[in-house]
């Protein structure tokens, strides 16, 4: 888009991307190479691999939805987790993740999963139960029992806090 | 405000609801699954909720039926209909709770509301939607309804738009069409803020530009229009090309993504306040270099002979004293000299006779820099604080803590594993604790009991209160003596030079003693106040601190220019202004060895002694909000000292620089992670405007009542014979009014509004009446987002009645066919 960030640190992304297989990418990209990498290369990134949402972050972000991804897919997924993409496109991607089961809504089971992953299975499974109700309580507008993207955005937008933890920096 | 909605199956707007998803190829082809599974068994969609519908369709539609029309919905229905009764109620929709048919839920899936966000050509149509509204907007007023970002269709914009089965090429031909309408910014916010790849978002930016170009290349541009747009887009070229240098150049990359790698985005903010700190100082620097330093270091009035010896550094005095890096360095006359005597008649009046070279008026010179360098940093400020707030503070209050908590506490930045682990820990102890306060029955706390808290607080805060109060007559107390015995030194000739020196360092060494350890008793008396959240606590903490310091400062200005100022001479100095300039470098120097022992102590030592003696696994906590203030602190000190000495910021930026490095090193090595939430969004908003109000204001006012006010000494700087430095402005307005009498309007303007203070009244009343006005705005803002939220609900009340009719109404259809099945089987 122009600003400084796409123009600066494409050139470093391009890099990095090829840093995970350098015998894979080549150095030369005006032909447009069809080129991806699989899942495992992705994420074993330094800034990825501790990352519970890893593995649905490389689905949401790469073409075939299984995690392999190009080159495009790759700086689309890192452009938008960096500081400068607004905040409704970030909600729009963190919705996409935290759908497990690509319903395009969160419903209660994908919040199951998402607290276990946050809290690594430490909560009892009463505390889910409870919390995916009060969470479902709370954010679901429309009143259909599990949330819409509209849902999610309205929340997002009254958590200051979502523009700077859904960053990650490289 | 419900909407009376045709129910008519046939209306083509039902029709194209269907059709849509099954036109549009999408990456989720959750959709496609449901209508495909008619003709093979059923890949088990995960996607699908209504999986256990599966089963039930399979068994019910043998052929090829593919989503078309009502017709089809009717006969479907009916073919089905000895299937569904057998079939019977199943939960299937969470809120019901009762068994939809297969018709309802298809229809319920292609309802507009659900397939928004879902494929791509669903995202076009929004924002092809998005564009047009966005135009519409920019060319009339603005209506009530264009206030609230929602990205949901209503039913009122597809009337708008019309139907939606295009196909998606000419959806995205309009697409095109309305984003090249629209104003550039507007045109790039919408590109940026659109959720399709950067392929096709590329794809999309040609496509505007090809059009653009051409319509630009059938226009018959005149020359100068043309030459503008060239001029323009080189303009724009060369900014992204520095930018991009800048970029480049960012310092400490790699060391705050350590940080921020280990410890998360709180830590983090500290040490990015301390970067924006350093860009603030080095603008200062800029500033005063250019127009103070290098012209009076070129053009040097006197040569000081004093030798250098280390003490200078730490006392500021000695062989610094007759540089460029204090006030009464700089002359008081226009650059380059050109008569002999210095002082007395020898003012800024005279512009010398060959006035064709260079002249540089230094007096007004300085004047204006300090002026505009603290207006400037002012509006950069404001500037930053208003975005910041605008990004963390949210007109009402929301109640959907667990949500937010749920879905933006996990911090990507952080990668280290066992940070990681932690950080997971933190969540989970977060949520049961959010969890339990929910849940918990809000027990009405007894009056004893309350009463009890009240005075918890009451005593804390007067402990607070009578501390800060005590140090503040000690350090009056103790300056006054510094001064007596100054005075004293200056009368009796006979004292040790280096004493001298050593005593001067005394008064910094006290303010930075009580600065290091009252917060920690205010720390001490915190933890024996319970507060209702620990965010109140941690802003009761700051509170308290800010009070210190800013008390602290109070006292220090006073001393200098209450008591030093008028009186400069009995201690024996020829400058006051060099003094006092070189008491803030020996604060900001007293300031920076505290800090390097608090670090060494607070941290180091603490870490060592828990693990050695206490035999704890935790390391300390780095505590942000303290250390934030102390940056505070030390810029408003050298803010305070740029109007006396202009290299002030150049000390500044060093400390900064060290200070870095050192807390870098000792939160790697020393400290954990914050097991407290941290508001960090927040928190950088509290901090950016605590650098604004009381820091940058005191600073300001300080100087301006300096420069308004206080007299400057008679035989040193650039304002020796003026009777306060504010002169030096009205002195050139006369003289340039008796130069050119025609620029006498804008001496009597300066006359009658600078000086006027009805002026400021009328202004600070104007200024007063705009913020009225925009508080008023914010209600009204309030009150339609509440009106808003009501006729959400109420949609929402609506879909669940028409659900249940359409279900009701299937209901009924199937029970006459069974009826009918019925009577014709007993025929």
């Amino acid at each position: 888009m122009g600003n400084k960030q796409t123009i600066f640190t494409a050139q470093q992304l391009f890099h990095r991307y090829r840093d995970l297989a350098p015998q894979l990418v080549p150095l030369d990209y005006t032909n447009h190479p069809d080129v991806k990498l699989p899942y495992e290369l992705i994420g074993s990134m330094p800034e990825l691999k501790d990352n519970p949402f890893r593995q649905r972050i490389a689905e949401v972000f790469s073409e075939d939805g299984e995690g392999n991804m190009t080159l495009d897919d790759f700086l689309d997924m890192f452009s938008v987790l960096s500081e400068m993409a607004p905040r409704d496109l970030k909600a729009y991607y963190a919705f996409k993740i935290y759908d497990f089961n690509n319903d395009d809504f969160i419903c209660k089971s994908d919040l199951e999963k998402t607290l276990n992953k946050l809290t690594r299975n430490e909560l009892t499974e009463d505390e889910v139960r409870m919390v995916c109700e009060k969470v479902i309580d709370e954010a679901d507008l429309d009143n259909d029992g599990r949330l819409s993207l509209e849902d999610f955005q309205h929340m997002i937008v009254r958590a200051p806090d979502f523009l700077s933890t859904f960053h990650i920096r490289i | 405000m419900s909407r009376n909605v045709n129910f008519d199956l046939s209306h083509p707007l039902m029709e194209a609801g269907l059709e849509s998803p099954a036109d549009e190829e999408g990456v989720h082809d959750s959709f496609q699954q449901l209508i495909a599974e008619h003709s093979d068994n059923g890949a088990a969609s995960s996607a699908l909720e209504l999986q256990q519908l599966q089963s039930d369709l399979d068994e019910e539609s043998r052929d090829n039926m593919p989503l078309s029309g009502p017709e089809h919905e009717h006969r479907r229905r009916q073919g089905a209909s000895d299937l569904e009764c057998d079939g019977g109620e199943r939960e299937m929709d969470p809120i019901q709770g009762e068994g939809w048919s297969s018709d309802t839920l298809k229809i319920l899936s292609s309802m507009p509301s659900r397939t928004i966000g879902r494929n791509r050509g669903a995202i076009i149509s929004q924002y092809c939607n998005k564009t047009l509204k966005l135009r519409r907007r920019r060319q009339t007023r603005p209506s009530i309804r264009d206030f609230s970002p929602s990205s949901r269709p209503s039913i009122r914009s597809y009337g708008m738009e019309g139907d939606t089965t295009d196909a998606e090429v000419s959806k995205r031909e309009r697409l095109v069409n309305n984003l090249q309408n629209l104003p550039v910014s507007d045109r790039v916010r919408m590109l940026r803020g659109m959720p399709l790849s950067v392929a096709e978002k590329k794809e999309i930016r040609n496509l505007v530009m090809q059009k653009e170009k051409r319509i630009l290349s059938n226009k018959k541009l005149s020359c100068c229009s043309q030459l503008k747009y060239y001029i323009i887009i080189a303009a724009r070229k060369s900014w992204y090309s520095w930018l991009s240098f800048l970029h480049s150049l960012q310092p400490w990359q790699t060391l705050l993504k350590r940080v921020s790698g280990r410890f998360g985005t709180g830590v983090l903010s500290y040490f990015l306040f301390l970067k924006t700190l350093v860009f603030f100082n080095v603008f200062l620097f800029l500033v005063t270099g250019a127009f103070l330093v290098l012209p009076q270091a070129v053009h040097p009035p006197y040569r000081d002979t004093t030798s250098f010896s280390g003490l200078e550094l730490l006392t500021g005095a000695g062989s610094f004293s007759h540089t460029v890096m204090y006030y009464g360095y700089y002359a008081n006359y226009t650059l380059p000299r050109r008569s002999r005597d210095e002082g007395g008649g020898q003012n800024a009046s005279t512009l010398t006779s060959d006035s064709q070279q260079f002249s540089y008026n230094m007096p007004l010179a300085y004047f204006f820099t300090i002026g505009m360098a603290f207006f400037i940093t002012c509006i950069i400020l404001v500037y930053s604080m208003s975005k910041t707030f605008g990004r963390s503070f949210r007109i009402n209050k929301s109640n959907s803590i667990l949500t937010m908590k749920t879905f933006s506490c996990w911090d990507f930045k952080v990668i280290k594993k066992k940070s990681v682990q932690i950080m997971s820990e933190n969540i989970g102890t977060q949520l049961k604790e959010l969890l339990a306060e929910l849940t918990q029955k809000h027990t009405k706390s007894t009056f004893c009991k309350r009463f009890c808290r009240l005075m918890v607080h009451g005593v804390a805060w007067t402990i607070c209160i009578a501390s800060t109060t005590g140090c503040m007559a000690g350090v009056y107390y103790f300056s006054e003596f510094i001064h007596k015995d100054l005075q004293q030194n200056h009368r009796n000739l006979d004292v040790n030079p280096l004493m001298k020196e050593a005593k001067l360092l005394s008064l910094p060494t006290v303010v930075s003693v009580i600065n290091l350890l009252l917060p920690a008793l205010f720390n001490l008396v915190g933890w024996m106040e319970t507060y209702e959240s620990p965010s109140v606590f941690a802003y009761v903490a700051i509170g308290r601190n800010l009070m210190l310091k800013m008390s602290m400062l109070g006292v220090l200005c006073f001393h200098w220019l209450g008591r030093v100022a008028p009186e400069y001479k009995s201690i024996g100095l020829t400058c006051w202004e060099d003094f006092v300039g070189q008491e803030l470098y020996r604060f900001l120097l007293m300031d920076f060895i505290f800090t390097l022992l608090d670090t060494l102590f607070g941290e180091l030592l603490w870490r060592l002694f828990s693990e050695k003696v206490l035999k704890r696994k935790r390391k300390p906590v780095f505590d942000i909000a303290r250390n934030v203030l102390d940056l505070i602190y030390g810029q408003t000190l050298a803010w305070l000292g740029v109007l006396f000495s202009p290299v002030l910021p150049v000390v500044q930026i060093l400390k900064l620089f060290l200070v870095f490095y050192i807390k870098m090193s000792s939160v790697m090595l020393n400290c954990q992670a914050p097991r407290k939430p941290y508001r960090a969004s927040q928190m950088t908003t509290i901090f950016i405007t605590l650098l604004c109000i009381p820091s940058l204001l005191g600073a300001s006012v300080c100087v301006t009542y300096t420069m308004w006010s206080i007299t400057p000494s008679t035989s040193c700087g650039p304002f020796r014979t003026l009777d306060t430095m504010f002169k030096a402005g009205k002195h050139w307005m006369e003289i340039l009014e008796k130069d050119n009498p025609s620029l006498s309007v804008l001496s009597k303007a300066h006359t009658y509004f600078v000086e006027n203070p009805f002026f400021l009244f009328v202004g600070a009343g104007i200024f007063l009446i705009v913020i009225y006005f925009h508080s008023q705005v914010v209600d009204g803002q309030r009150k339609i987002i509440s009106l808003l939220q009501d006729q959400i609900q109420n949609e929402g009340e609506d879909k669940k009645f028409l659900i249940n009719r359409l279900q009701s109404v299937h209901k009924q259809k199937q029970d006459a066919g069974k009826h009918l099945k019925s009577q014709d089987s007993t025929c």
